[in-house]
């Protein structure tokens, strides 16, 4: 019998630990797809993150490096410098590359570093339980802003995907969602972008990746899938902020 | 043969560091150590290495974590504050097992402290300095000419057992110019390296680099197997310098540039007629125990001298164990103990012991 679908070899055959309805693991297909079709699994480092995704380095079937919290950037610029040839990943949640990870990512961005980055965005900090992120949207009730995040105390919501854009050294940056299947198949063409975009030595890449969070946000899987369309899209718009003329 | 050079000693531990094979290396400024960044910066690109100014202390540890992560040889320097901002990744290296050199040219603290020389972050260094129960390899040079030698060795120590080396001096060291013997070729032992994340190319299972274990049992294991290395690497690579210990009154104990003025003290003492030994740590972990337990019978009194309030003289009573009185005497804030200042503490512990 022919095999029309299967799970990508990048992947590890182990049950994750996500939760029933988080993204994470969509995420984890998809750049696993993408370094199975570009064929580069053999040659890709990536470098896990503190958060939820901490021990992803089970999960891909690359060599792969753990990092301190919101210093993947550093590390891949570590790994990068010694391995230029090679493919290198960071995969980061929004507390790691928006809060404590803010100068890491900054000047990863702006040295054009070589690597790709994915940023899940699902505006809360997931391992910890539930605590307000620099992406928390204005109002969204968190376990650090229980009566809803106040713009008067705790600031507003970074759009890290416009604010990367500002600077000269990117290559590419698109947002994109999870959020329904037409969403993930463009997520995926993005993924693949930006890893073409690494091989082609064009310098550095990010896509940010609208997740959901159903258990720290306290909705259902589906509702959890409405809240990106609903509230989350309006407030990080979808698109190419750098390189949508890029051929690569 | 060989090739004889005066220079600076900061630029020789960078020079040293590239005879080393060090091709990268990740800093960010700080005085007294900031001319290895920039004899690296004019060097690395001729030797096809890499030289990257991080944006900060935390990012240029974190390159060399994840640089060491693929099996190159890799080194950053600073200077005090900036090396307590490198502790975060100084606990992830020591608990991956990586192997990397760290260089820490003292400066006076707390704080911003001063840019003057100090031994002050001896306990940093030597019990830690991040979380976790860890520890580097610490040397302790006294020389140009030691930077290098020492230097070299910092990147055989920690290949050999992927552990962090790093190389403790102070303002004087770092600043001072002396002439240098360097050697024509290095002889670079090759280790093994299957353990680096590099890219498996299909050949080999995907190599994992990482620190936690949320197991505690597993974590607990993972504990004893470093502990199990710190053992072998006080069996194996303890250092030291016996100075005129042989009848010795008085057994000084003093490391780095401290140790080079005890030796003026020694001479200036035997003038007068007094016997004084020195027992310079070359290795500040693991800590020479063997050299104390050569001399531990010949002298009536140790008297440990350093640029702080006192760290290693509680290393020197805990391997003494109060078979032997020791005293200390110190400056602090980047003030340097003057030879006075020594054969006054003499002549004070003379007359106590005589």
């Amino acid at each position: 019998m022919a095999v029309v679908f299967k799970a990508p070899h990048a992947l590890v055959d182990v049950p994750m630990h996500y939760c029933p309805g988080c993204t994470h693991g969509i995420a984890h297909r998809l750049i696993a797809e993408a370094i199975d079709e570009l064929d580069i699994e053999g040659k890709t480092i990536g470098v896990s993150p503190v958060g939820c995704a901490y021990n992803n380095y089970l999960y891909f079937n690359c060599d792969m490096v753990q990092a301190a919290h919101g210093r993947a950037p550093a590390v891949a610029t570590g790994i990068k410098r010694c391995l230029p040839e090679n493919v290198v990943f960071t995969y980061q949640g929004d507390g790691d590359l928006a809060a404590i990870g803010t100068s890491e990512i900054v000047h990863a961005a702006t040295r054009g570093e070589n690597i790709t980055v994915i940023f899940i965005n699902n505006t809360i900090y997931g391992m910890t339980s539930g605590q307000m992120a620099p992406t928390t949207l204005l109002g969204q009730m968190t376990t650090t802003t229980p009566f809803g995040r106040d713009p008067k105390v705790n600031g507003f919501p970074i759009r890290v995907s416009e604010m990367l854009a500002t600077l000269e050294g990117p290559a590419y940056i698109e947002r994109v969602s999870l959020h329904d299947v037409r969403h993930i198949k463009k997520a995926k063409e993005a993924v693949k972008k930006a890893f073409r975009v690494q091989l082609a030595g064009k310098g550095f890449s990010l896509v940010e990746v609208l997740s959901t969070c159903p258990t720290n946000w306290g909705l259902s899987p589906v509702e959890a899938m409405k809240r990106v369309e609903r509230e989350m899209i309006p407030h990080y718009p979808l698109g190419v902020f750098v390189g949508a003329n890029l051929e690569v | 043969m060989g090739q004889k050079l005066l220079m600076k000693g900061n630029e020789v531990i960078a020079e040293a560091a590239i005879r080393a094979g060090c091709r990268h290396y990740f800093g960010y400024p700080i005085t007294p150590q900031t001319e290895i960044m920039h004899y690296m910066a004019k060097r690395m690109p001729a030797v096809g290495g890499v030289f990257l100014q991080a944006e900060s202390e935390v990012a240029a540890i974190n390159m060399v974590y994840g640089a060491a992560s693929t099996g190159h040889r890799v080194m950053t320097s600073s200077s005090s504050p900036g090396i307590s901002l490198k502790q975060e990744g100084i606990s992830y290296i020591a608990g991956a097992q990586l192997p990397a050199v760290i260089v820490n040219i003292m400066r006076g603290g707390p704080g911003l402290g001063g840019i003057q020389p100090s031994q002050s972050d001896y306990f940093q260094a030597t019990k830690g300095g991040g979380h976790g129960d860890y520890h580097m390899v610490v040397l302790a040079p006294a020389s140009v000419q030691e930077l290098y030698e020492l230097t070299v060795e910092a990147f055989n120590i920690a290949d050999r057992y992927r552990i962090m080396t790093m190389i403790l001096g102070d303002g004087v060291l770092g600043q001072m110019m002396e002439v240098v013997n360097f050697r024509d070729e290095e002889k670079i032992e090759t280790f093994d390296k299957s353990w680096a994340a590099n890219g498996h190319d299909n050949k080999r299972e995907h190599n994992m680099i990482t620190s936690i274990h949320l197991d505690p049992a597993v974590l607990e294991q993972w504990n004893i197997g470093l502990q199990n290395k710190y053992k072998l690497i006080s069996q194996n690579e303890q250092r030291y310098e016996l100075y005129n210990c042989d009848d010795a009154e008085i057994i000084l104990v003093a490391y780095g540039s401290v140790a080079r003025i005890c030796k003026g003290v020694i001479r200036e003492a035997a003038e007068q007629g007094i016997k004084l030994g020195l027992l310079r740590p070359i290795t500040l972990f693991p800590f020479p125990t063997d050299a104390f337990d050569k001399v531990l019978d010949i002298p009536k009194a140790f008297l440990t001298v350093e640029m702080s309030s006192g760290q290693m003289v509680e290393d020197v009573r805990l391997t003494i164990e109060g078979r032997k009185p020791v005293y200390f005497v110190g400056r602090m804030g980047g003030m340097i103990p003057t030879v006075k200042d020594i054969m006054s503490k003499v002549k004070e512990i003379k007359e106590k012991h005589d």
